[in-house]
């Protein structure tokens, strides 16, 4: 198979490390001021696809397999989260008839 | 031609990324969140990763975006509001958004960092599977574990137990 692209791109790493930086802080920036737990948490699965980004780039331009391999790990990981966050999302609508986070504040007070 | 896609690519994964966060519909952020997925798996090809673009479009476009509209569906759909704005928040928000600036100058500028090899064969499905049950065979396992586990939290999560059912 042959490579599918030069080697000599003008984007290099610093590039796909910008853009993997930009995804985390639009994820970041999600979490923090938003109220919907569902929307909270497409924010962090953004973060989330940041991070493989930036672990797939580094591999790329390494020349090595191990962040390729870890990116399995992190979506499996990420699938496992999102099965029991949901629930749990369920399971909270379904004693206070809401997703707003700051109505699901009887812990505070 | 990579270059263009790069851009390409990059552009539509950023700006849908930024109307997942700043949309008020949950279903339309949904969406976008599953076009974010799309232009990410492009990404992935582009590095010559088209294995994990593959995995990644089935698991999340396909899995997750689709579990998760599911769920906005049963629950809520009236549109979502921001929250008020705190001074701690915004300032924080400020000073790390000032720190990335940095951090993403001092990479442009000063970043010594590898340039793709040359010479290096695409990895296949091979290599992948190589990697995978020599180095990376315990945590293989774990995961898999780490899967179950999570199938019987959903399922205890999920169920509904009566008090005649707890009590015998």
């Amino acid at each position: 198979m042959m490579p599918l692209l030069a080697a000599t791109a003008a984007y290099g790493l610093p590039s796909y490390l910008l853009v993997a930086s930009l995804l985390f802080a639009i994820g970041f920036f999600g979490v923090l001021f938003r109220k919907n737990t569902l929307v909270i948490y497409m924010s962090l699965e953004l973060m989330l696809l940041a991070s493989t980004l930036a672990l797939v780039a580094f591999s790329k331009f390494n020349g090595t397999l191990d962040g390729n391999v870890f990116v399995f790990f992190v979506l499996t990981i990420a699938a496992a989260e999102v099965a029991v966050g949901l629930a749990i999302i369920v399971a909270l609508f379904r004693q206070r008839h809401t997703v707003q986070v700051e109505e699901l504040n009887h812990l505070k007070h | 031609m990579a270059d263009t896609l790069f851009l390409t690519f990059s552009v539509l994964t950023v700006a849908c990324a930024l109307l997942v966060v700043v949309n008020k519909n949950a279903v339309n952020a949904a969406m976008f969140l599953l076009v974010t997925i799309l232009g990410m798996a492009g990404l992935f090809v582009l590095l010559e990763a088209g294995l994990l673009a593959v995995i990644l479009t089935f698991v999340y476009g396909g899995a997750v975006v689709a579990l998760l509209l599911f769920i906005i569906m049963l629950l809520d759909t009236t549109p979502g509001t921001f929250k008020p704005f705190h001074k701690m928040t915004v300032a924080a928000s400020l000073l790390s958004l000032a720190l990335m600036g940095v951090g993403i100058t001092t990479l442009f500028k000063r970043g010594v960092l590898p340039h793709a090899p040359q010479h290096v064969p695409v990895p296949t499905m091979q290599d992948y599977a190589a990697q995978l049950f020599t180095t990376y065979l315990l945590p293989v396992q774990v995961v898999g574990f780490m899967l179950l586990i999570a199938m019987l939290g959903v399922i205890v999560l999920s169920k509904r137990f009566d008090k005649s059912e707890g009590a015998s």
